[in-house]
């Protein structure tokens, strides 16, 4: 019983989080909080989906491809947020209007690097 | 408990998955498809795991697994194909 409550609740949390990320990238102003929203809860909810699975099944096989969903999600998003990021930055997407720190812009020098 | 939350689930997961492709589609530059594309495959690994707690059969795990390197693999070559300049 407390099993599958906590299934539950480990499910839900997954679902609520996936469509607040999708709010925050449908809503958003900018890329790059756009990108906030996305990369970030959605591996977070895809991580408490997986525990989730992992109470319920409860067998070293799955507990052990579940450690690794998640340890290659954890791995992966941050790599593939910051290249996008970087590569979008450099091709000149526009930020928002009210952005108060850029620090490529004041520090930064564009163009030097490759 | 399970089976009446996993359908409640799977619903939000596939209005997650149809509401980013609304990103996709009117995305203004090539990086907001990008990154809703890789949102949307992040929710159907999402789905195949909801779907095995739903069915009770863990064969659908590596198959998540494989989505989610594809996944990793098409954004990784589409941000370095917007580094050496998109589609301009």
């Amino acid at each position: 019983m407390i099993r599958e409550i906590l299934v539950s609740v480990f499910l839900l949390i997954g679902g609520l989080l996936s469509l607040v990320a999708v709010a925050g990238v449908l809503r958003m102003p900018d890329l790059f909080t756009r990108m906030h929203a996305a990369t970030k809860t959605g591996t977070v909810g895809i991580s408490a989906i997986t525990i989730g699975m992992m109470i319920h099944f409860g067998t070293i096989t799955v507990i052990s491809r579940g450690v690794l969903v998640i340890a290659f999600f954890l791995l992966t998003a941050p790599v593939a947020a910051h290249m996008i990021g970087r590569a979008a930055y450099r091709s000149g997407v526009s930020l928002w209007i009210l952005t108060r720190i850029d620090e490529w812009k004041t520090h930064g020098e564009i163009g030097k690097e490759d | 408990m399970v089976e009446f939350i996993c359908p409640i689930v799977m619903l939000m997961l596939a209005v997650s998955f149809g509401v980013a492709f609304v990103r996709v589609a009117i995305g203004p530059t090539l990086p907001d498809r990008v990154v809703a594309l890789d949102m949307a495959a992040t929710i159907v690994v999402a789905l195949i795991l909801t779907h095995c707690v739903q069915s009770g059969s863990s064969y659908y795990i590596p198959a998540a697994i494989s989505i989610a390197l594809l996944s990793f693999v098409g954004t990784v070559a589409l941000a370095l194909y917007i580094r050496r300049g998109g589609p301009s």
